[in-house]
């Protein structure tokens, strides 16, 4: 038996005695960028491929819904910082080994290309509207004019912000939980997944509606299978990395992870989709909810969980 | 010039000196550490063994906070000193989670705080406090590049091992077994 002990009360706040440093707000941003991701991606690609009049809530909508989560994820991520007045620094130089400097610089452009999109559809939403200065219509004129070309560069962006929210944990070896490479892949996926549900919430047409959930059918699937592939990975590593399955695998994560996020937040929303494709009258809210609650605890179970695997102690 | 720390922990009887030394040199807060003693024992009764250790920052040659720092805040100075420059740090606590030893914490001022080899010490030529300071002499400070530096010799005549050398920071602090 080996029994290892702090002996000279090391109770240092947010370390010990297990690591709580990250609260509410990483993980809700982590769902907020996640769900921009997925909006800003699904706008772009349908403008891509030329689908602007069949998918109005995607191209039109997604984006104004992303603008909204981009800014609360951002002020959440303001909030979580402990030297706040110095928050500035982020944006005095690029680190390219750190993930965090990747998402700054990432949200510094895909944000205000987020509004600009917005922007450029405001008269088709609010058709009174009047941007007042001569130089703003021509801006907006120049946008719509190159509004694919707007969106090749969005689509990347959108691919960059999904995945980083993933890296950036993945990147941690200390956290044993996190340290693993599928992580980038998998929040990328989840997070386009809680993307196309917010757009069958807000989408009125019946065709939109219907492609998107066979879209979200295929993303669920692949979120299954990076789930089961992470586990295995972690069954097959280090001792530690076991340790951090076990968690969810009989230890305290076990229902809140496999009840609420696969059962209820995964495969119960994929069944209902499922079986309102196949023509039974099912409300579209009840599956789109669930998948983005379920989203949202995920990330809020990945931090929390994460944060208690360590090498030593 | 690489500076590295030997602690021998058939010495080390575990007072808490250096502890207490640190926190009354660096001002560090009440209520935190930056560093601390850590009890192993293996075994069953009656056949047991017991290790003490002193533990504090690694100052690692491959530190996971200097690389995911989003400001550069994080730093290595001369001889391989990881150190934080106070008002770069944002608070953001990405370096807290890269630590597989938790030496970092979050200072009641916002910026990240840790052990700095007392830099401000050894730049004048002194042992850092909680050297300075242990009753049993346990502690070995110096160049691992000069082969008559104190560490150097203690880790030329005894087996050592680092912590967690399997999370690949390349730890600098070296218990004498």
């Amino acid at each position: 038996m080996k029994e290892e002990l702090i002996i000279s009360g090391r109770m240092n706040p947010g370390i010990d005695p297990y690591l709580s440093i990250w609260h509410w707000e990483i993980p809700l941003y982590l769902f907020l960028g996640g769900l921009a991701a997925g909006l800003l991606f699904f706008a772009s690609l349908y403008t891509i491929l030329g689908k602007e009049k069949e998918m109005q809530a995607t191209v039109k909508w997604g984006p104004f819904l992303a603008s909204i989560a981009l800014v609360i994820g951002l002020f959440a991520l303001f909030l979580d910082l402990k030297h706040k007045m110095y928050f500035w620094r982020l944006y005095t130089t690029v680190r390219l080994e750190s993930p965090m400097s990747w998402g700054a610089w990432t949200l510094m452009v895909i944000t205000p290309l987020s509004f600009i999109w917005s922007a450029s559809y405001i008269k088709e939403i609010i058709p009174k509207w009047d941007w007042k200065f001569d130089f703003l219509n021509k801006a907006e004129a120049w946008v719509i004019k190159y509004r694919v070309g707007f969106a090749w560069v969005m689509i990347v962006y959108a691919v960059v912000l999904g995945i980083y929210t993933g890296i950036l944990l993945s990147a941690f070896n200390a956290r044993p939980l996190w340290n693993t490479s599928i992580l980038g892949p998998l929040f990328l996926v989840s997070g386009m997944s809680t993307g196309v549900a917010a757009i069958l919430l807000m989408s009125q047409n019946h065709l939109e509606r219907k492609l998107l959930s066979k879209v979200d059918l295929l993303l669920i699937g692949i979120e299954l299978f990076f789930i089961v592939h992470m586990f295995m990975g972690f069954l097959a590593s280090s001792e530690v990395q076991i340790q951090a399955a076990e968690l969810f695998l009989g230890g305290e994560f076990t229902v809140s992870f496999w009840v609420f996020v696969i059962l209820l937040g995964l495969i119960f929303p994929a069944v209902l989709e499922i079986l309102e494709l196949r023509g039974y009258k099912i409300p579209v809210v009840i599956p789109a909810v669930l998948i983005l609650f379920g989203g949202l605890l995920f990330r809020f179970i990945m931090v929390e969980a994460g944060q208690i695997t360590r090498y030593l102690y | 010039m690489r500076y590295a720390m030997a602690i021998d922990t058939r010495k080390c009887v575990g007072c808490s000196d250096c502890v207490v030394a640190c926190q009354t040199e660096n001002n560090v807060p009440v209520g935190f550490c930056r560093d601390w003693i850590t009890e192993t024992v293996d075994g069953t009764y009656p056949s047991l063994e017991l290790e003490i250790r002193s533990e504090r920052c690694n100052h690692c040659d491959n530190a996971p906070c200097v690389r995911c720092c989003p400001t550069g805040a994080s730093h290595f100075e001369d001889g391989g000193i990881v150190s934080v420059t106070h008002n770069e740090c944002i608070g953001c606590g990405a370096c807290v989670q890269s630590c597989p030893y938790d030496a970092r914490y979050s200072h009641p001022e916002g910026y990240v705080d840790k052990c700095t080899f007392c830099l401000h010490r050894v730049k004048k030529g002194d042992q850092p406090a909680c050297v300075s300071v242990c009753p049993t002499k346990c502690m070995y400070f110096g160049d691992l590049d000069d082969p008559n530096s104190d560490v150097s010799k203690a880790l030329r005549h005894r087996k050592h091992k680092t912590l967690a050398p399997e999370a690949g920071t390349k730890p600098q602090i070296f218990y004498l077994t």
